[in-house]
C-alpha cells in the first residue's frame, strides 16, 4: 500500500485573495468609532467627578473642617457672623426620609413582586406589570408637586398638624416612587428561581404560601437584597420631590412631623443665589461629591449582588 | 500532478496541493479538540473526514476558514496553508473565508428573503447586476436541490423555511460564493435521504471546479463520494487513505478498521 | 389505610392559611397601584377645567398666573431634540460596540459598571456637571446647549440598554453564517443585525424622551429659566420648560389660581404616560412580528 505523494509546488494557485480592500477598511473604521461610543460612558463618569471636584476644589482646601463637614448640624453658609458647613442634619434630613420611604415601600414591593411573580398569570399579570412601569415612569417633579398639592393638606386634615411638608410626606412619596423599580427587580430575582425547587417543595406536599415562604424567598434573597439597595440609591439621590415635599427647616428630625432638609435639596435650593466660585458655591459642590461617592458605592453593591441573581 | 498506482486496486490521482496542515493544535481553554495532527487535502477531489464524535473534525473546519478569530476561547498552534499562504499570517481574513464556503450542521436560514440570502455573497464581493445575480441565484439554488420549491416565492423570508429547505439554503449561500474550497459537515443530518442523494450527484459533479472536505459520520456516505478519507479519532487524525482502502481493511491503524466496521462510534 | 388521602384539619388549616396570603399580597399589590390612580383622578380633577386648546398654545400671561404654557411645551420639546440628536448615535454606537465587539474582560466590566453609575447619579449631580462643565468650563452658558447635554449624559444609558438588548435578542448563529461567507463584521451588523434590531431601538429612544421631558433639575441651572419674554432663537438661548414650569408655579409665584399648577402637572403627566405607552405599545407589536 505504498502511496507516492510528491510535493507540488503551489503552481497556478491563486493567492490573490489576500490584499486589503475597502471593505476591510471600512471594518476597521467602523470597529473605531464604535470603540469611542463604547469608552464614552466611562469618560462621562470620570467627566462627572472629575468637574464637580474642580468645582468644590477650594472648599475642600480651604474652608473644610473635616469634624464640623460631617458632624455639625448648622448649615449657615448664609450667616453674617460665622459662616458653618456642617452636614449632620442635611445627612439626617435624607436619611430619616429615605428610611421611612423604604419602611413604606419595601413591604409592599415585596409583597407585589411576590403576587405578580407567584400567583398572578396571564392577562392579570400582564396588566400589573404595565401599570407598575407607567408607575416607574412618573417624572420626579409631579410627585413633588402631589405631595405639595394633595398629602400636605391631606396630612394637615388627618393628623391636626400645623404644617403638612414634612418628613412624613416625603417619605410615602418617595416610597411610591422607589416601589415600582424594587418591585421590577425583586420580581425578577424571583423569576430567576429555578422551578424545580418549587416543584421539589410541592411534591413534598408543601402548599403555594408555604413554598413561596420557606423555597423561593430564601433562594431569592440576593435578587431582594439588590431591588433594595436600589430603592435606597433612588431614595438617597431624589432631588425635586423632596425638594418640595420636605418642608425647609434644617434640623434633626425628632418625629415624622418634622420638617426637614435634604442633601439633594439643599444643594438645588440654595445653588441659584450663591456666587459661583464663593465658599458656599463650593461647599455645595462638595455636597455634590459626597453624593456621588455614596451613590456609587449603593449601585456598585446593588450591581454585584443584581447581576450575580440575573446571571442565575 | 502526480499520478499514483496503488497495488492495482484503485488509482488515486492528486491535484496541487489545496490545504497543507501541519502539527496542527486545537484546544478550547484546557480541553484539547485535535493534537499534532498533519495530512493535505489536493485540489478537485472530495476528501473526506470520519470518526465519531468529538473527535476533533467539527474543530478542523473552523480551524481552516479562521473562526478562531472572532471565539476567544479557541487557540490554534501549527500551520494551515491554503492556496500555499499560511491561514494564520493572512492579514485579510475576509477574502479567505469568501474563497472557503462552509456547510454545518444547523440549518440556518437569514431573515431576509430567499433571493437575497442566496444573493448575498455576490454581492459583498461588489456584484451588482440584477441579470447576473439572477443567473447566480438559481445555479445555486439548483445545485442545492432546493429552487423547485422555492421558486415561486423567491420573496419569502429565509429563516421561515423548514428545517430541511434551510438546510439546502445554506448549501446554496456556501455555493454562491463560487468558492475554491467547499466544506461539508454532517450536512446530511438535516436533510431527508432523497435529498440528500441529489446533493450527493451534485458533489461529485461540483469536484471537477472546487475542492470538497466532506465531514460526515455516514460512513457509506464516504465511500460513495470521497477520492481519499481521513480517520479522526480523540482528536488525532488515526490515518489518511484512499477510500476504498479504507473501506476494504488495507488499512495502517487497526482502529480504522473497526470503526469502518461499526465496532464503536 | 382510607384515612391516608383523606382531607384533615391541617391540610384544610394550611388551605386556609394559603388563600389568607394569597389575599393578602394580592391587597398589597392593589394598595401599590391605587394611590396612583386616586392622585391621576385628582389631577384630573382639578386640572381638567383648564385644559383648552388656548392653554396648550398661548403664551401665559398676568405674571404666569393665567394665559397659556406654550413656551414652556415647545422649550421641553427643544430640550428633547437636542439631547436625542446628542445621545442617541452616542448610545447606539456604544451598545453596538458592547453587544458586538467587546471581549469579556475588566475593561468592558467597567463600561458597564460606568453605564449603572450614569443612570443611578443623583440627578442634582448631573445639574453640577451641566454647570461645571458646559455652561462654565465650555463657556455655553446657561442655554439649550448646555441643559440639553446635560439631559442627554444623563439618559444615554436608556438608550444603550435598550439598544443593547435587542441587538442581543438576534441570534448568535445569523452573525456566524455571515462571517462564514467572508462578511466583515460591519457588514455584518448593517446588513443582519442592526436592521433587526431597529424597533427595540426606537423603543429605548420614546422610553428616552419620556424620561428626558420630565427632568427638572439637570435644566435648572443650566438652560431652562422660569420667566422668558421671548421665544429662544438658538441653541444658546435660554428656555422655558414644563418640568421647571410645574416647579416654579407650585412653588413660587404668589397669588396662583389653584388650578393652574394642576393643569400643568395633568399636561406633563399626560405627556409622559402617552410616551411610555407609546414604548409599551411597541414591544407588544414586536412580539407579535417574530422574523425567525
Amino acid at each position: 500500500m505504498s502511496q507516492i505523494i510528491e510535493e507540488t509546488p503551489a503552481a497556478g494557485m491563486d493567492t490573490d485573495f489576500d490584499r486589503l480592500t475597502k471593505d476591510w477598511y471600512i471594518d476597521k473604521a467602523a470597529q473605531a468609532l464604535m470603540f469611542i461610543g463604547g469608552i464614552s460612558a466611562v469618560i462621562f463618569i470620570i467627566g462627572i467627578f472629575v468637574f464637580i471636584s474642580k468645582e468644590g476644589f477650594g472648599f475642600l482646601f480651604d474652608g473644610f473642617n473635616f469634624k464640623e463637614f460631617f458632624f455639625s448640624p448648622n448649615w449657615r453658609p448664609t450667616s453674617e457672623t460665622r459662616e458653618t458647613y456642617g452636614i449632620l442634619a442635611l445627612v439626617a434630613g435624607t436619611a430619616s426620609v429615605t428610611g421611612l420611604a423604604m419602611l413604606v415601600a419595601i413591604p409592599f414591593s415585596v409583597g407585589a413582586a411576590i403576587f405578580i411573580a407567584e400567583f398572578a398569570s396571564g392577562k392579570t399579570r400582564e396588566i400589573l406589570k404595565i401599570t407598575v412601569e407607567l408607575l416607574a415612569a412618573i417624572p420626579s417633579v409631579v410627585w413633588g408637586f402631589i405631595g405639595l398639592a394633595i398629602m400636605n393638606p391631606l396630612i394637615i386634615k388627618i393628623f391636626h398638624v400645623p404644617v403638612g411638608l414634612n418628613v412624613l410626606n416625603a417619605g410615602i412619596i418617595l416610597g411610591l416612587m422607589a416601589a415600582p423599580i424594587m418591585t421590577s427587580i425583586a420580581e425578577d430575582a424571583l423569576k430567576a428561581v429555578p422551578d424545580r425547587y418549587r416543584e421539589a417543595a410541592e411534591a413534598m406536599g408543601a402548599t403555594r404560601w408555604q413554598v413561596i415562604y420557606k423555597v423561593v424567598l430564601p433562594a431569592a434573597k440576593n435578587g431582594l437584597l439588590g431591588a433594595v439597595l436600589l430603592g435606597v440609591g433612588r431614595g438617597f439621590g431624589e432631588t425635586m420631590a423632596v425638594l418640595m415635599a420636605t418642608g425647609h427647616s434644617i434640623n434633626i428630625p425628632t418625629s415624622v412631623f418634622d420638617s426637614v432638609r435634604a442633601l439633594t435639596a439643599t444643594i438645588a435650593a440654595e445653588l441659584g443665589e450663591t456666587a459661583v466660585g464663593s465658599m458656599h458655591y463650593q461647599a455645595l459642590f462638595t455636597i455634590g461629591i459626597f453624593l456621588f461617592i455614596i451613590t456609587f458605592f449603593i449601585n456598585l453593591a446593588a450591581d454585584l449582588i443584581v447581576r450575580g441573581v440575573r446571571k442565575g | 500532478m502526480v499520478e499514483v498506482k496503488q497495488s492495482g486496486k484503485t488509482d488515486a490521482v492528486l491535484g496541487n496541493i489545496k490545504l497543507d496542515v501541519k502539527n496542527l493544535g486545537i484546544r478550547y481553554g484546557q480541553t484539547v479538540a485535535l493534537r499534532d495532527t498533519s495530512f493535505q487535502v489536493r485540489e478537485h477531489e472530495i476528501f473526506g473526514i470520519i470518526g465519531p464524535a468529538n473527535a476533533g473534525k467539527t474543530s478542523f473546519l473552523k480551524a481552516v476558514n479562521r473562526m478562531d478569530m472572532f471565539d476567544t476561547g479557541m487557540h490554534v498552534e501549527g500551520t494551515i496553508k491554503f492556496n500555499g499562504v499560511d491561514t494564520s499570517k493572512v492579514r485579510n481574513v475576509y477574502g479567505l473565508r469568501k474563497r472557503i464556503g462552509v456547510v454545518f450542521p444547523l440549518p440556518v436560514g437569514l431573515p431576509l428573503s430567499v433571493y437575497d440570502n442566496v444573493a448575498l455573497a455576490p454581492r459583498l464581493s461588489g456584484e451588482k447586476n440584477r441579470a447576473e445575480l439572477d443567473v447566480i441565484v438559481e445555479r445555486c439554488l439548483r445545485r442545492a436541490a432546493l429552487w423547485d420549491e422555492v421558486k415561486d416565492r423567491l420573496t419569502s423570508l429565509g429563516s421561515m423555511l423548514s428545517g430541511g429547505q434551510q438546510q439546502r439554503l445554506t448549501i446554496a449561500r456556501a455555493l454562491s460564493q463560487q468558492p475554491e474550497l467547499l466544506m461539508l459537515d454532517e450536512f446530511s443530518i438535516a436533510v431527508d435521504p432523497v435529498t440528500t442523494m441529489r446533493i450527493e450527484d451534485v458533489l461529485k459533479e461540483l469536484k471537477k471546479e472546487v475542492t470538497i472536505i466532506l465531514v460526515t459520520n455516514l460512513v457509506q456516505q464516504a465511500r460513495r463520494l470521497a477520492d481519499r478519507t481521513a480517520f479522526f479519532l480523540n482528536g488525532q487524525c488515526v490515518e489518511v487513505g484512499i477510500t476504498e482502502d479504507l473501506f476494504t481493511g488495507e488499512v495502517k491503524d487497526s482502529r480504522t478498521r473497526d470503526y469502518v466496521d461499526g465496532r464503536f462510534g | 389505610m382510607s384515612e391516608m388521602f383523606a382531607a384533615n384539619r391541617l391540610n384544610e388549616r394550611n388551605a386556609r392559611v394559603q388563600k389568607l396570603y394569597q389575599l393578602l399580597l394580592g391587597g398589597m399589590t392593589v394598595m401599590l397601584m391605587l394611590p396612583v390612580i386616586a392622585i391621576l383622578s385628582m389631577l384630573i380633577y382639578k386640572g381638567g377645567p383648564v385644559i383648552s386648546f388656548e392653554f396648550l398654545f398661548t403664551n401665559p400671561t398676568n405674571g404666569m398666573t393665567a394665559g397659556g404654557i406654550f413656551p414652556a411645551l415647545l422649550g421641553t420639546m427643544l430640550l428633547v431634540m437636542v439631547a436625542l440628536v446628542a445621545s442617541v448615535p452616542l448610545g447606539i454606537a456604544a451598545a453596538i460596540y458592547l453587544s458586538e465587539y467587546a471581549p469579556e474582560n475588566w475593561f468592558t466590566r467597567a463600561i458597564n459598571l460606568a453605564i449603572i453609575n450614569l443612570a443611578g447619579v443623583p440627578s442634582i449631580v448631573h445639574a453640577l456637571f451641566g454647570v461645571g462643565a458646559f455652561v462654565l468650563f465650555f463657556r455655553f452658558g446657561t442655554s439649550i446647549l448646555a441643559a440639553s447635554l446635560t439631559l442627554a449624559i444623563m439618559t444615554l444609558p436608556v438608550v444603550i440598554v435598550a439598544t443593547r438588548e435587542s441587538l442581543q435578542a438576534v441570534p448568535h448563529a445569523f452573525r456566524e453564517a455571515c462571517w462564514n461567507m467572508g462578511a466583515t463584521r460591519w457588514q455584518t451588523i448593517r446588513r443582519i443585525v442592526l436592521p433587526n434590531a431597529i424597533t427595540g431601538i426606537l423603543t429605548g429612544v420614546i422610553l428616552e424622551v419620556s424620561r428626558t421631558a420630565g427632568e427638572t433639575a439637570p435644566i435648572m441651572f443650566t438652560g431652562a429659566a422660569f420667566f422668558l419674554p421671548l421665544l429662544p432663537q438658538s441653541v444658546f438661548d435660554q428656555t422655558m420648560a414644563m418640568s421647571l414650569h410645574l416647579f416654579v408655579v407650585s412653588t413660587q409665584v404668589p397669588n396662583m389660581p389653584e388650578a393652574l399648577p394642576f393643569g400643568v402637572a395633568l399636561v406633563l403627566i399626560s405627556m409622559v404616560l402617552i410616551m411610555n405607552s407609546l414604548s409599551i405599545a411597541l414591544r407588544m407589536y414586536l412580539r407579535g412580528k417574530k422574523k425567525w
